[in-house]
């Protein structure tokens, strides 16, 4: 991939950088990323970015845990080794539900919870040694870094992200990842 | 400042008078019948259900045996003479028709009962943890708690008036026969039952009295000593009502069942109370945002408000079902009578009440946008509230009318009647202060509430 121009505001406050946003979202540029040092509230909204999907991998992968519950439960407990579960030797899974409800509970959770995680990590393209893309280290500490897309309007963008409040702007060429 | 409209005013006091009415019918109706007419339905019934002997001959052996360890009115003895147990069956069914509109008026007074109890608990606890979110709602609160007082002494009053329709160890007759009763009569008396319900109520009533002279005190002042003497009046009610709470449940609703017992019982009521106050709060909140009034409640607070309503909901589930499991796993005739009578007769209640309170407002309160939206709220709440009364329904009934229940005209009426006394109260408490409780020192940031 051919390599883009970015420049790179850095910004000390969370506030300062909210407003930032805003202003360079109504001036219509485009906002590449944000790098934080911790979840700024409200920041994909300003950002404009669509509302996270992840609620509904979350719930898809509940039910999967729920149905891996099932079937294991049925399979340990009814098929494989038939189990007298509480003096009650029925041996059909539905009559002894009740003691596995807790075990589907917790696959569910154990499922939703863990596979959402990892879901969210590759989306985020962070996996084991990985290198980090961060282009800044400052803003895992306490600064703030907004990339803006440049389209030979350098001087322009530098002097409308000193008037947001940026404390250091940077004009850097980016490898495509 | 809220104006009570006539228009609700006249609503209420029609649901009242159609439910004194409607309930009167069936009381009269059912006061009545007298074991000859018993025999005559039970003859008719017989007929209709034809070849299905076998399976009834069934039923009867399941129902003597939970008999015998529960020590229900009936003292259905093992049939040995058929005729005389004919007779003995017919003069118990006889008696749980009787006690059919006691049980629906008691049924419904009690929920209505709970929800303010449950507003008042929820109340408590935004002040005991000094929450940044909610006074904009205290005023509602405070509103629906003002039933609570009425609403106990009225549930007070009709388990006294009926005794022994309600509770059989108030009947000395069953007492005397009864050696586990006997064991307990020094808990389970009538004066010590009456001794405690003061004491409940009135410890209650004591902090809603001063928790809501603070609130409005606190209005016109210009420090915060008000709302430290909430706070901390707050702290001490929540011990004070966890434990009263508890006990209240097993003198109210657990002693129905005289032998029956569980330690899970009081958490598990309140689990039912907690979610019905929440879900009253959010429904009143919705209806005066509705009527113009509460513009300071935006939709983060409704949306806090149906998450409480879905997390207390999965919260009562948990309870419910620990209740259950245990009892179920460890099958413990003494114990498992209980969940055997429900299965046996009540099924739709029983595991419709499981859909309601649980399966629906999961699913639909789950999505984290439909929280805002307040005909969503509505919905779910109309579903948890049916459901919870249900619930109480199903705590009560089966002790006292067996397998002779029905939703029908004495439990419609009851609830009308006293959902237009909760609806005459509620909204004369409203209209008695501001909306905004103006001076808390969290106002501002409840009213920039964002989620």
């Amino acid at each position: 991939m051919e390599s883009s121009k970015v420049i790179q505001a850095i910004y000390t406050d969370d506030d300062v950088l909210m407003n930032a946003v805003k202003t360079v979202k109504a001036k219509r540029h485009h906002i590449e990323e944000i790098y934080t040092p911790f979840p700024v509230h409200g920041l994909d909204k300003a950002m404009g970015l669509e509302p996270t999907k992840i609620a509904i991998t979350s719930f898809m992968y509940g039910c999967l845990g729920l149905t891996v519950a099932i079937v294991m439960m049925n399979f340990i407990m009814i098929q494989d080794w038939p189990q007298n579960i509480g003096g009650k030797p029925s041996f059909s899974y539905i009559e002894n539900m009740p003691a596995f409800v807790p075990i589907m509970f917790e696959m569910t959770v154990f499922f939703a919870a863990h596979l959402m995680v990892i879901t969210f990590y590759l989306r985020s393209r962070m996996w084991p040694f990985k290198k980090a893309e961060n282009p800044d280290p400052r803003t895992t500490d306490d600064h703030f870094l907004m990339e803006v897309a440049v389209h030979n309007n350098e001087a322009d963008l530098t002097r409308l992200l000193g008037e947001t409040g940026a404390v250091e702007i940077n004009i850097v060429d980016k490898e495509e990842h | 400042m809220y104006t009570f409209s006539n228009k609700l005013k006249l609503g209420a006091i029609v649901l009242v008078i159609l439910g004194i009415v409607g309930w009167g019918y069936s009381y009269m109706n059912a006061h009545n019948t007298t074991v000859e007419d018993v025999k005559v339905m039970l003859a008719e019934e017989a007929a209709d259900h034809g070849g299905g002997h076998a399976s009834d001959a069934d039923t009867h052996e399941v129902v003597a045996d939970d008999h015998s360890s529960e020590g229900d009115h009936s003292s259905e003895a093992s049939p040995v003479d058929t005729e005389h147990h004919d007779d003995e069956h017919a003069e118990h069914v006889m008696h749980q028709i009787h006690n059919r509109p006691y049980s629906a008026l008691y049924v419904a007074a009690f929920f209505f009962m709970m929800i303010a109890l449950g507003a008042l608990a929820f109340y408590a606890v935004q002040f005991a943890s000094q929450a940044g979110w909610s006074p904009v709602l205290f005023r509602v609160m405070e509103a629906i708690t003002y039933y609570l007082l009425p609403g106990a002494l009225i549930v007070l009053g009709i388990a006294l008036w009926a005794g022994d329709h309600l509770f059989i160890w108030m009947d000395p007759e069953v007492v005397a026969h009864d050696e586990l009763i006997q064991g307990k009569s020094g808990f389970l008396n009538k004066t010590a039952f009456i001794i405690r319900a003061l004491f409940f109520i009135g410890g209650w009533s004591l902090y809603r009295y001063f928790a809501r002279k603070f609130s409005l005190a606190q209005d016109n002042s210009d420090d915060n000593k008000n709302f430290k003497k909430s706070f901390r009046i707050a702290a001490g009610f929540l011990v004070f009502y966890i434990y009263t709470e508890s006990m209240m449940s097993w003198d109210w609703i657990m002693s129905v069942d005289p032998h029956w017992f569980s330690t899970l019982f009081g958490w598990y009521v309140f689990a039912s109370m907690f979610v019905s106050g929440i879900t009253a709060i959010a429904m009143v909140t919705i209806y005066l945002k509705s009527r113009g009034y509460l513009d300071f409640v935006n939709d983060s607070h409704l949306h806090d408000l149906a998450k409480f309503m879905f997390g207390i909901s999965i919260f009562w589930t948990y309870l419910w079902f620990s209740q259950f499991m245990l009892i179920w796993y460890a099958d413990i005739p003494e114990e498992v009578t209980y969940f055997a009578t429900r299965i046996e007769h009540y099924k739709l209640p029983f595991f419709g009440m499981l859909v309601m309170n649980f399966i629906f407002p999961f699913l639909v309160l789950m999505n984290s946008d439909y929280k805002r939206i307040p005909w969503f709220i509505v919905t779910a709440g109309i579903v948890i509230l049916l459901g919870h009364y249900i619930d109480v329904f199903n705590m009560i009934m089966p002790a006292t009318v067996g397998d002779r229940w029905f939703i029908g005209l004495p439990e419609i009426s009851a609830v009308l009647l006293f959902l237009g006394l909760f609806i005459l109260i509620v909204f004369y408490a409203l209209s008695k202060a501001p909306l905004k409780a103006e001076r808390n020192p969290f106002i501002k940031e409840s009213e920039y509430f964002h989620y």
